[in-house]
């Protein structure tokens, strides 16, 4: 019996750490390009010959022909800071009212947001476009940006599937304790539900503030050629383009490098509170 | 639970709340038929002041509104605009002016706003008649009629939903219905490469465009029902690849005798961790040509003898792309399991293991049923992400190779990146509409079915 446990542990650690290298190296593959002293594009080799810096300083040198690396990161960052701020309250309040409250519009509402859901996203960008500039949100670079925010949070209240699903795992009579204490709704759920629901709210936080670090269909037809007002997701896809590519490629490298350790500093803290509060949330 | 009923009456319903619109018009008095009309009578006439002081300032707004713009937009949306930009000859000047033409995209784009604001207004209409009417029962059955500072308690306790949901609809509506309902609208003209404006009008075309793509022959049709085929291909392959794969994943990470398990799950959520479009780029330029995997099969390894190109034959490429979708989807898969998999109630599995159950009775009786139950919803809502999974094939492949044989596709174009194509890139705004419909009649044939017939949508209570 022992043994035999003994035998299935040790396949299991070798899979998951051939699993791992498998979805490791790639990324280890994009930080060696961002350090390769060789410019150009394409080599012949992977493990580049001769390591450098340079690629970073390079990207906060103002010296790329209008591409500001600087600026790019700052209106994402501002960007995606209103993004988590707006969508991630509108995510948990219409899931919340989905899960919890009994309202006459609840069914009907469910079945509007599915329906919406089967359009493709971008199907209607082009109308979206013309609304925002109708309403003359494209004059500006700034009242661009508040467009762009309007655009990527505003039908955030459609994406309530996974955090219903969460509430709905929360038994009713941790509510029905409440209001038997005398609380009222909207206080059971500052209160009660809030806080047992940390690991839902992190996900939807995190999935929101990363969408405009990703995105650049939207970022790229709002903002068209206006390059200061770039987000980071058109502006590294600029260095792509066929006239940069052959200088910017590992520069273009190690601004990917540079935009993944925020988000991925902030997955380690999400995680460790996602774990926690699932687990620590209601235990059967 | 005697205690918390209300007190039923002789109606129909128990509360004024509960009484349809039909109802509150029949039995309503006469202030109260007038409320439909004139909003927020029944309300001032009965000292809720504040209450019929909004519905009437909705009512006078949108008439405004109306009078001022609403009519003749909506008269335009008809037409579609009729007076074409005109070269003029200006005898001042000397040189050729633009006369300022109709515009037949704002002619439709201010007609949908104008039917949507009618339609909120009638909505609210029917909010002032319940109103009244509620407020007139109470008055007869000798009720308290609640006053503001009742309103403003209630939306802590019974409307709290309409506090919480209000903000979230403005942005839906403006966001995604009025755009949407714009964007069907198009389905039905002319407005292509050809008919741009302000240059051009466009006009409604009835169903010719859906025509085209039926057609027994032309290139739309030969274009669509191959784009259509791999579209649905990708999407089983995705999901079903990613779901599976995740959920195995995340019970190998979970299992007991696992050590490390925080170092594991790190591994896999770097992947996540970088944005997609950095991990499709460089996925593209390691399967290049000149890429990585052709250097280690040549170089290192001399399995062959010239490099592969993966993203020119059209089936390789279709086969490379969905293992590289494996590679991203599983990390999120196996990220949204973990956290319910640890929520399912532990005594759940206290008892199975007490009735002598092995772990893979477990696994099927236990937790499939609780993971099917929960993310149903959520594999459904990754079926419709993948069949609209815009950046997975346009950063690979870019829907390419290209295809001569169809109109502005690509053999691994899916129906969105083809939409792409045609209303960005070729103007072809129109055609690309009905993809867009198109895709939806598949989308919602597909799954509304399945999700109508699931427990989490029948019986949500279930594991409540």
């Amino acid at each position: 019996m022992k043994a035999k446990r003994f035998i299935t542990n040790t396949a299991c650690h070798i899979l998951l750490a051939v699993l791992s290298v498998i979805w490791v190296l790639p990324i280890v593959y994009v930080v060696l390009t961002s350090l390769r002293k060789e410019g150009g594009s394409y080599k012949s080799y992977i493990i580049p010959k001769e390591f450098t810096l340079d690629n970073y300083v390079n990207l906060f040198k103002n010296n790329l022909g209008g591409l500001d690396f600087k600026q790019w990161f700052l209106n994402t960052l501002v960007i995606a800071l209103f993004t988590m701020l707006i969508s991630g309250f509108m995510v948990i309040a219409v899931s919340y009212c989905m899960s919890r409250l009994r309202f006459k519009m609840r069914k009907p509402f469910m079945n509007v947001a599915l329906i919406l859901g089967m359009f493709p996203g971008f199907m209607s960008m082009f109308a979206i476009y013309y609304i925002l500039k109708g309403l003359g949100f494209l004059e500006t670079g700034l009242l661009k940006q508040i467009a762009l925010i309007l655009c990527y949070s505003g039908g955030a209240g459609l994406g309530f599937y996974m955090a219903k699903g969460f509430f709905d795992t929360i038994p009713k009579t941790i509510d029905e304790a409440a209001y038997i204490d005398g609380a009222s709704k909207w206080e059971t759920f500052i209160h009660i539900t809030l806080p047992m629901s940390k690991p839902i709210i992190t996900h939807t936080l995190l999935t929101a503030f990363m969408g405009p670090w990703t995105d650049y269909i939207f970022a790229k037809v709002i903002m068209g050629q206006d390059t200061r007002y770039y987000t980071i997701a058109i502006g590294l896809w600029t260095m792509l383009e066929k006239e940069y590519i052959q200088t910017y490629y590992t520069q273009f490298y190690a601004g990917c490098v540079l935009i993944s350790i925020p988000i991925s500093i902030l997955f380690l803290l999400t995680q460790k509170c996602y774990v926690e509060g699932v687990s620590g949330a209601v235990k059967g | 639970m005697g205690i918390f009923n209300k007190k039923k009456t002789e109606h129909r319903f128990s509360k004024p709340s509960d009484a349809t619109i039909g109802q509150c018009f029949a039995k309503g008095n006469a202030i109260t038929k007038a409320s439909l009309f004139v909003f927020g009578l029944g309300n001032l006439l009965n000292k809720q002041i504040v209450r019929g002081v909004a519905f009437l300032a909705i009512e006078i707004g949108y008439l405004v509104y109306m009078i001022t713009f609403g009519i003749g937009a909506l008269g335009d949306m008809v037409t579609l605009g009729t007076a074409m930009q005109e070269e003029v000859w200006n005898d001042e000047l000397g040189i050729y002016e633009y006369t300022l033409g109709d515009n037949s995209m704002l002619c439709l784009l201010f007609g949908v706003t104008t039917v949507m604001l009618t339609i909120a207004v009638v909505f609210f209409a029917c909010m002032s008649l319940k109103s009244a009417f509620a407020t007139q029962y109470r008055k007869e059955k000798g009720m308290k009629v609640p006053t503001f500072r009742d309103d403003l308690h209630s939306i802590k306790e019974e409307n709290l939903h309409v506090v919480m949901m209000a903000f979230p609809i403005v942005g839906v509506l403006v966001f995604t219905i009025v755009p949407l309902i714009y964007t069907i609208l198009v389905a039905f003209t002319n407005y292509d490469r050809d008919h741009q404006p302000p240059g051009n009008l466009f006009d409604w075309v009835g169903l010719d465009n859906f025509a085209a793509f039926f057609a027994t022959s032309g290139k739309l049709a030969g274009t669509f029902w191959p784009v259509l085929g791999w579209t649905l291909i990708w999407a089983v392959f995705a999901t079903v690849t990613c779901y599976v794969g995740g959920l195995v994943l995340a019970l190998l990470i979970n299992r007991k005798g696992t050590r490390i398990k925080g170092f594991w799950r790190f591994m896999f959520v770097i992947s996540i961790a970088v944005p997609q479009f950095v991990t499709l780029l460089s996925m593209k330029t390691i399967f290049a040509g000149g890429g990585p995997i052709n250097v280690l099969l040549m170089d290192e390894w001399k399995l062959i003898d010239s490099p592969i190109y993966f993203f020119t034959d059209p089936t390789l490429a279709k086969i490379v792309i969905i293992c590289i979708n494996f590679w991203i989807g599983v990390p999120f898969t196996m990220l949204s399991t973990t956290g319910i998999l640890q929520n399912i109630p532990g005594e759940l599995y206290e008892a199975a293991k007490i009735d002598g159950a092995n772990a893979f009775t477990i696994f099927w009786k236990i937790t499939m049923p609780y993971m099917i139950f929960v993310m149903t919803p959520n594999l459904i809502t990754s079926f419709t992400g993948n069949i609209n999974n815009f950046n997975v094939i346009y950063l690979l492949s870019g829907g390419g190779p290209t295809n001569v044989n169809y109109y502005f596709a690509g053999d691994t174009d899916l129906l969105v990146t083809w939409l792409y194509k045609l209303t960005l890139e070729q103007k072809d705004y129109n055609l690309g509409a009905v993809i867009g419909i198109l895709t939806f009649i598949v989308l919602a044939t597909v799954s509304l079915i399945t999700y109508r017939n699931t427990a989490s949508y029948k019986d949500e209570g279930a594991f409540q």
